[in-house]
């Protein structure tokens, strides 16, 4: 029995919030902002995911094209039918996650990398970003402003009012120790351990694959290439 | 469309937003990206207004930037948020101030996809008790910081000592408003003004005398997509959507850009700053860039505090033209020093983008009154 992913689908309140009966107009596809970027139409997504075809809907876990919105949920406002195509993009991704079909897609592979960095920021600090781990050289758009800032930060946050890694309220502060804990075990029982852990194994699964090098370091093989590649596929010839 | 036609629709996308006694989140971009403008606003609430703001230093990230971009489940989220809920509680406060645009549109989902299906609501109980022991009210008030400055902007208006004015020209400020996509895309009754027409940015930068700029591309995304900016490889898709937006703005000639969503300031000033280094493009005048504020910074501005002390020299793109033409009185000197004069050096100066006032010289400020116009 082959799986039946719309059924699966169907089980994320997202999905079921998100489809009311797409009619094809295309207006989610006019007011997308990734859809004028990338090879990417939202009408596509969601008259595929409409026709309930397992097949084609694998063909969608496995892609690429369900990587490229930007959740910025603009079709959700102009759609004449209510539908929401990025929140059926959340499902989809969700379940590309959970089946593992995520690494057969260069964009699809890329979620190793935000595991490692935001989702364990979020652990480790209490914040999904953290100044100190925005560097310069992996951010240059931050400008001379940024290494201004970062040669400064105690006088430039004194005047700021802002305690950076320090104790009470305020911006930037360390959350505290108990807080964390708290975090670490809400993270634990909705499962976004068990789907951090999941993630580590596959993508340590398709870089053996591909003969890459794979370990925890953000600088290992793998995730170097997640992170830096774009083999040029995705976008549209003329881009501004 | 006819401006009254657009009044009659504001109106019918009218919130209640609560005016004192808030329980205050705060914003993982911002407070790493413009801290200040954090303090600004309790600065304002506190001192300016006399208002009862007040804060938990163990809440956290609501985790919103990882479930955007799909590595933490909304199970988890949802939790996550549910314990902010419960130290609002325990802090004996019914009315949240979120100060994040991201965390605003996922509380006001969360809320909602309990209202549709209870059993979200209950499971979410269950997680929460079982991971730390707590409980939680939902918040009788929901509001996006920014809101509850428009709520209060004639409060602020009527202590402003710079309004949005060009003092040269005794006409006001030309103003491009951008609101962050999750205020009131997905849930438009949830926003001042809808999604459409959103208010919120608008009536306060009206009530403190500027005027709003109508250009093509005014509800299109700053373009950070999350993992689209996130993941090095994406950030194209970034960059692209912000030029989009100065293209589309640039002819009709701003004064400032103000939003209300974290991550918005930062790529509105940054990309402009990346644009003119890749094409030696500037959209200001003079080769300067177009300004850009938060909310909570311009409405500090218009109260008279020091630029300095507001963050103002954190951006790329200078404030200093603005607030010359606003007939603020400023020291350039002190943009570079520390609380007690302390010299912290200058940032380099960009190949193209002016951050030097050498050219200007401040006008002397011949003191236009505010202009209220709602």
């Amino acid at each position: 029995m082959p799986e039946n992913y719309y059924q699966q689908l169907s089980s994320d309140v997202r999905f079921t919030e998100g489809l009311t009966g797409c009619l094809n107009c295309g207006t989610c596809t006019a007011i997308c902002p990734a859809a004028e970027f990338y090879n990417y139409d939202p009408r596509i997504i969601v008259e595929t995911v409409q026709s309930r075809d397992s097949e084609k809907i694998r063909e969608l876990l496995s892609g690429e094209m369900i990587w490229y919105c930007g959740e910025c949920m603009s079709c959700k406002t102009r759609c004449p039918r209510n539908n929401a195509p990025g929140l059926l993009i959340m499902a989809l991704r969700a379940l590309s996650v959970k089946t593992g079909l995520f690494t057969m897609s260069e964009k699809g592979r890329q979620q190793l990398v935000l595991k490692r960095t935001m989702g364990e920021w979020i652990l480790k600090y209490g914040y999904c970003l953290y100044r100190e781990e925005m560097t310069i050289e992996d951010h240059p758009e931050q400008g001379p402003t940024w290494e201004w800032q970062n040669s400064n930060l105690e006088n430039l946050f004194e005047r700021f009012d802002v305690k950076y890694r320090g104790d009470g309220p305020g911006p930037l502060r360390k959350i505290p120790d108990d807080a964390l804990r708290e975090l670490k075990r809400i993270f634990d029982v909705t499962g976004a351990t068990d789907l951090f852990n999941f993630i580590e194994e596959q993508s340590a699964k398709k870089a053996e694959e591909m003969g890459l090098d794979f370990d925890n370091r953000l600088d290992c093989g793998y995730v170097h290439q997640i992170y830096n590649l774009d083999s040029g596929i995705h976008t549209r010839e003329q881009v501004i | 469309m006819k401006q009254e036609g657009k009044k009659k629709l504001w109106q019918e996308y009218q919130k209640e937003i609560a005016t004192n006694n808030f329980f205050y989140v705060r914003s993982c971009v911002r407070q790493n990206f413009f801290p200040a403008a954090e303090q600004t606003f309790l600065r304002i609430m506190r001192e300016s207004l006399g208002k009862t703001v007040r804060e938990n230093p163990g809440h956290t990230t609501c985790t919103g930037i990882g479930y955007h971009c799909d590595v933490v489940p909304f199970n988890t989220t949802m939790t996550v948020i549910a314990r902010q809920f419960a130290l609002m509680t325990e802090a004996g406060l019914e009315n949240l101030a979120v100060s994040c645009i991201t965390s605003f549109g996922l509380y006001t989902e969360i809320i909602e996809t309990w209202k549709h299906f209870p059993e979200t609501e209950a499971k979410t109980r269950e997680y929460l008790r079982k991971a730390t022991g707590r409980e939680f009210s939902i918040p009788t008030n929901l509001a996006h910081a920014s809101d509850i400055l428009y709520k209060l902007r004639h409060e602020v208006a009527a202590r402003a000592v710079y309004p949005l004015v060009n003092q040269t020209t005794g006409k006001p400020l030309r103003v491009v408003e951008h609101i962050g996509c999750h205020y009131s895309k997905m849930f438009p009754h949830k926003g001042v003004g809808g999604a459409e027409y959103p208010y919120v940015l608008a009536g306060l930068v009206e009530a403190l005398g500027g005027e709003i700029v109508d250009y093509p591309e005014r509800r299109h995304c700053c373009g950070f997509g999350f993992r689209q900016y996130v993941v090095r490889a994406n950030r194209g898709y970034s960059l692209s959507c912000s030029k989009k937006k100065f293209d589309s703005m640039e002819p009709y000639k701003p004064d400032l850009i103000i939003t209300n969503c974290p991550g918005c300031p930062y790529f509105l000033d940054r990309w402009q700053y990346v644009i003119s280094e890749m094409q030696g493009k500037t959209y200001g005048e003079n080769g300067h860039g177009i300004p850009v504020f938060t909310y909570e910074e311009l409405a500090g501005l218009v109260l008279g505090y020091d630029p300095w002390d507001i963050g103002l020299q954190t951006h790329q793109v200078s404030a200093e033209p603005l607030m010359i033409k606003m007939g603020v009185r400023f020291d350039p000197e002190k943009k570079y020093q520390g609380k007690n004069g302390v010299n912290m050096g200058r940032p380099k100066k960009p190949s193209h983008l002016r951050i030097d006032m050498d050219e200007i010289q401040q006008t002397p400020v011949t003191g236009y009154p505010i202009q209220m116009t709602i």
